[in-house]
């Protein structure tokens, strides 16, 4: 069972597989339109987006627009390889099965 | 724990869709669209008809200001139409299928079909200035082709397709100027009603 202990761990909520996807295939994405396009709450994203952040996938960024705070991601190098080498392996599941 | 996987892979998959593309268009926007440009364009076609005994005739000194005002004043009624019935149907769409309308990729896809578009409107706006009326419609139809073909990348890919169809169509009208009307028909009517058909079926 080699193949399954590639899958990575980090990766193994739907949240978290939610905010990889998006980031995948888009540049800085902000915290209104993660949330609107995952359907979750306020806090169920800042928790996992801060879980990613601590392990260097993603970056977040806090600026201020006028005089509201505005935060965005964008998914590291880091991020972007881990996260196709976990699609593969997810990939290589289903192949071998 | 294989069924888990699988679902995981499918919300991958329609996560980099949802986020990426502008996927409320509706089929029926199309057809809409469509309808009102026939209904629109046989208005315009028997009104030139009428005033000038011979349509869209290549010799273009001979209209007169004030069909050109009408001609002008059916089209802009055409694209509120259009416009609206598009508008309509898309947050219908939307909020059938709960997605977010007003995303990166709505914002990317509108910046990438506008830019053509404008420089289309210009383009004609000089064709009118000028009285080069027998030019409006071929490229009308070569600007639009372009602009569906440049948003592609940002909503269903299908739309290059009617894009292409724009395009062709608009290069044989550059050579038969006298009949722009009857080609404007077909590429903005008939077209948008099969296209809108097609993918209504298709995604439904």
């Amino acid at each position: 069972m080699g193949i399954i202990d590639k899958l990575n761990k980090d990766f193994e909520s739907r949240v978290r597989l939610g905010i990889m996807s998006i980031l995948m295939v888009n540049d800085w994405v902000d915290f209104t339109e993660m949330k609107a396009l995952l359907n979750i709450t306020d806090g169920n994203l800042a928790s996992h987006s801060s879980a990613l952040e601590k392990g260097d996938y993603i970056e977040i960024k806090k600026e201020f627009v006028g005089k509201k705070p505005k935060t965005s991601y964008r998914v590291t190098n880091l991020g972007r390889v881990s996260f196709v080498s976990h699609l593969n392996s997810l990939e290589k599941l289903f192949k071998t099965k | 724990m294989n069924q888990k996987h699988q679902e995981d892979l499918s919300h991958i998959r329609s996560m980099m869709e949802r986020s990426s593309r502008f996927i409320s268009l509706s089929g029926l926007s199309g057809v809409f669209a469509g309808l009102s440009a026939l209904i629109g364009g046989l208005y315009a076609y028997q009104l030139v008809d009428r005033v000038d005994g011979e349509y869209f005739y290549a010799n273009s000194i001979s209209y007169k200001e004030d069909l050109i005002s009408q001609l002008f004043f059916i089209a802009m009624l055409i694209l509120f139409f259009a416009l609206s019935f598009g508008i309509f149907f898309t947050i219908r769409k939307s909020r059938k299928y709960n997605l977010p309308i007003w995303t990166v990729a709505t914002k990317k896809m509108l910046v990438n079909l506008a830019i053509p578009l404008l420089v289309g409107g210009v383009f004609c706006l000089a064709l009118l200035y000028h009285g080069f009326f027998v030019l409006l419609a071929p490229t009308t139809l070569l600007f639009y082709g372009l602009a569906l073909i440049n948003a592609e990348k940002y909503t269903f890919s299908d739309i290059k397709y009617l894009g292409f169809c724009e395009l062709i169509l608009g290069c044989i009208s550059l050579f038969y100027v006298g009949s722009g009307l009857v080609f404007w028909i077909i590429g903005f009517g008939v077209l948008h009603i099969l296209y809108g058909l097609i993918v209504f079926k298709k995604y439904k």
